[in-house]
């Protein structure tokens, strides 16, 4: 087990590496000399050559290269070229919010759209199961901002049930008052497509051998479909899950921008509107990073769900 | 070459031999396709679509979107007239960039936040259609209901004499400056659909070529493909384009295209290795390698074609996908110029004009959207089902 983790993370390093070479491509070669993005929002030519320098503009890429990884490593980018906070600062002040909207939407969205798609799966071919999946699909075709313009007009301007938007301090002020109604689109929003899906990793396991035998037994059906069954269909769904979580966090964004969350959604739009590289470079990074041990916790994760999965 | 000619008419007389007897892959596929009824239809609505787009595209109909025929905030016709006129607003207008919902909101909400309110206690609260239902058929009964809305609102706004030759109605309603939304949703249309092929191609053109590569290479040529796509896949993909976006500051339609083209080859890649892998060890290919057909030849003449349906529902799948970024994309601001119109940049006008009680811009925008894509993925499925009957029941997003 311990010779698998390390095995991993050490396979993880050149993807790591890749993803600082292609951000780094990205920005220092693509991107160009930064005191052109700087000229326009900074009228101080000392400030401009001190960014430049920092960046080292002017060194050889692989000088540069290096700066880039020791920012990385440090969690140091620097200031923000907009509003000179200190970029570790933003990241760690923006994941709380995002947080408070995230944890509960995954932790409903995955609960109802498990039970939904056993209970659907269930009832395959009826009726009921194509109009579900019909919903679904018609559901899946409109554009997520059509929800988020349609609901917070309705919900939070006409009708004044939640507000409109804004944020607060308190944490439960923020969960049970700001972040009800974008929980609540983003819950309409996820839960078609995950159905979709989950039911279609249920209908894989239900027509098995072990389930006709549970039946055989005399098992009552809500054990098999939700012991039997869902244990072996959990491998699929976990996979699904792990890969979603840290696009979850900017999947949020529109939801976020709509809603004045000040999520790291959020800031990611900002600092694509202000060309704000610092910041959008560091939250792209550790992004990806999450995204590499995300996809190695998912692969841990199988061994406890399934004990016959074997770890090579 | 001197193999090529002996080669060519040894592999053509055989083939023309059977085909009198049995149909091919595409044959077969089109009369699967033509006895799935959904899939006939959501193709012709398909067809509808790209051919609005290539009429739109040649000139043909709503080029002469950007006029302001009708008056501002024009009704949908079937809503009946309306007497609303307002000033024209001044033409450098559209060209600022697009300020951010929140700033908009602060703005716009409280000066009318009164006439809302009072506008509030009149109006039925089914009034705002959801996006996906038929307009005709859903807005009708409340027509009268609408009417005397607009009349009160009417009555509470300063009253300019409205402009001449302008029309007091527009087919589907005007926008803020007496554009028609049909028009506009055809034009928006051509850009959004235009875009999403576009780039379809483009990306599964890079994953066709860098997965058939792989594939068929293997070794260090693999290792180097697949660390490249799992850098690509482990940044999430609306982070990637955006960065992209952040990064090229120019904006234009050749950029967006190229954004989503070059950023979305990484699930065609995936499929399409896995099939050359498969492909690679099978008889017909090493027949073609004992007769001497070279490498790109065995890659492309005979292993291409007998996995092209798997680019075709990947090509699909990506289009629907493709559309709906450039709509978030657009919406954002960081997609289409502002002097295209899109669905994004639709939408991005609709969400300002629904405070103001004028939804029929979001829901001409909201619905042609979700009719199309709803169309291309039924499609998608049943290209899939008509192509390879085997995978009946799987579901790509």
């Amino acid at each position: 087990m311990s010779a698998y983790i390390i095995r991993r993370v050490w396979q993880m390093i050149p993807t790591m590496l890749g993803v600082v070479l292609l951000v780094f491509i990205l920005f220092n070669t693509v991107g160009g000399d930064p005191a052109y993005v700087l000229a326009g929002k900074i009228s101080s030519q000392e400030q401009i050559d001190n960014i430049r320098r920092q960046i080292g503009v002017d060194q050889p890429y692989y000088v540069q290269l290096g700066i880039f990884v020791k920012q990385i490593v440090t969690a140091d980018f620097g200031a923000s070229w907009s509003t000179n906070e200190r970029v570790s600062n933003i990241l760690a002040t923006r994941l709380g919010p995002s947080l408070t909207v995230l944890v509960p939407l995954l932790v409903i969205s995955t609960l109802i759209a498990i039970a939904l798609a056993l209970a659907v799966a269930y009832v395959r071919g009826s009726l009921t199961d194509r109009m579900v999946m019909i919903v679904c699909t018609v559901g899946l075709s409109i554009s997520i901002l059509v929800y988020i313009i349609v609901f917070q007009y309705f919900f939070a301007y006409k009708l004044g049930w939640f507000p409109v938007q804004g944020w607060g301090d308190s944490v439960s002020e923020n969960l049970f008052h700001y972040a009800l109604l974008p929980i609540l689109i983003a819950l309409v929003v996820s839960i078609a497509p995950n159905l979709r899906l989950y039911r279609t990793f249920v209908l894989d396991e239900i027509n098995q051998d072990y389930v006709r035998t549970a039946r055989a037994k005399g098992v009552s059906e809500n054990r098999i479909m939700w012991i039997h069954v869902l244990r072996n269909a959990s491998i699929p769904i976990i996979t699904h899950l792990m890969s979603e979580l840290p696009g979850l966090l900017l999947g949020a964004f529109l939801i976020e921008r709509f809603f004045s969350i000040p999520g790291i959604g959020r800031e990611v739009i900002l600092a694509v509107e202000r060309s704000d590289f610092p910041v959008i470079k560091a939250i792209t990074v550790y992004v990806a990073f999450a995204t590499i041990v995300s996809n190695l916790l998912a692969d841990l994760t199988y061994k406890a769900v399934d004990p016959r999965v074997q770890l090579k | 070459m001197p193999h090529d000619i002996p080669l060519k008419s040894a592999t053509l007389t055989p083939r023309e031999v059977p085909h009198t007897v049995s149909p091919g892959l595409w044959t077969l596929a089109w009369r699967r396709l033509k006895t799935d009824y959904v899939g006939t239809v959501s193709l012709a609505i398909v067809a509808i679509f790209v051919a609005l787009m290539i009429l739109s595209g040649f000139g043909l109909i709503a080029s002469d979107w950007s006029k302001e025929t009708g008056v501002n905030y024009a009704p949908p016709s079937f809503l009946g007239a309306d007497y609303e006129g307002g000033t024209p607003a001044a033409p450098a207008e559209p060209a600022a960039a697009p300020p951010t919902a929140s700033e908009y909101k602060s703005q716009i909400v409280d000066p009318i936040g009164d006439v809302i309110a009072q506008l509030k206690a009149g109006k039925a609260p089914s009034e705002v259609p959801a996006a996906p239902a038929e307009e005709e058929k859903s807005v009708d009964p409340l027509a009268d209901i609408m009417a005397e809305i607009r009349g009160g609102k009417g009555a509470k706004k300063e009253a300019t004499a409205p402009i001449e030759e302008r029309k007091a109605t527009l087919p589907l309603g005007g926008d803020k400056w007496g554009r028609d939304v049909l028009k506009k949703t055809i034009k928006g249309s051509e850009t959004s659909i235009f875009v999403g092929i576009a780039s379809a191609i483009v990306a599964t053109f890079l994953g066709t070529a860098f997965g058939a590569l792989a594939g068929y290479y293997g070794r260090w040529v693999d290792d180097v493909f697949n660390w490249f796509y799992s850098v690509f896949s482990s940044i999430p993909y609306l982070l990637l384009v955006l960065a992209v976006a952040a990064v090229l500051q120019q904006k234009g339609i050749l950029t967006i295209i190229l954004i989503l083209g070059l950023t979305g080859w990484t699930g065609t890649f995936r499929l399409l290795r896995a099939e050359y892998l498969k492909h690679k060890a099978r008889e017909y290919v090493q027949a073609a390698d004992a007769l001497g057909a070279s490498n790109v030849r065995r890659m492309f003449m005979h292993i291409f074609p007998n996995v092209s349906h798997v680019v075709l529902v990947q090509m699909s799948i990506l289009v629907v996908a493709f559309i709906k970024s450039e709509v978030i994309l657009s919406f954002l601001g960081f997609g289409v110029p502002v002097d295209v119109v899109s669905w994004g940049s639709m939408l991005n006008e609709a969400q300002n004009e629904l405070i103001l009680g004028k939804w029929w811009q979001l829901a001409a925008a909201g619905t042609a959207m979700a009719i199309l894509v709803t169309a291309f993925a039924l499609f998608t499925d049943a290209l899939r089902d008509a192509l390879d009957p085997k995978l009946k029941g799987r579901l790509g997003s």
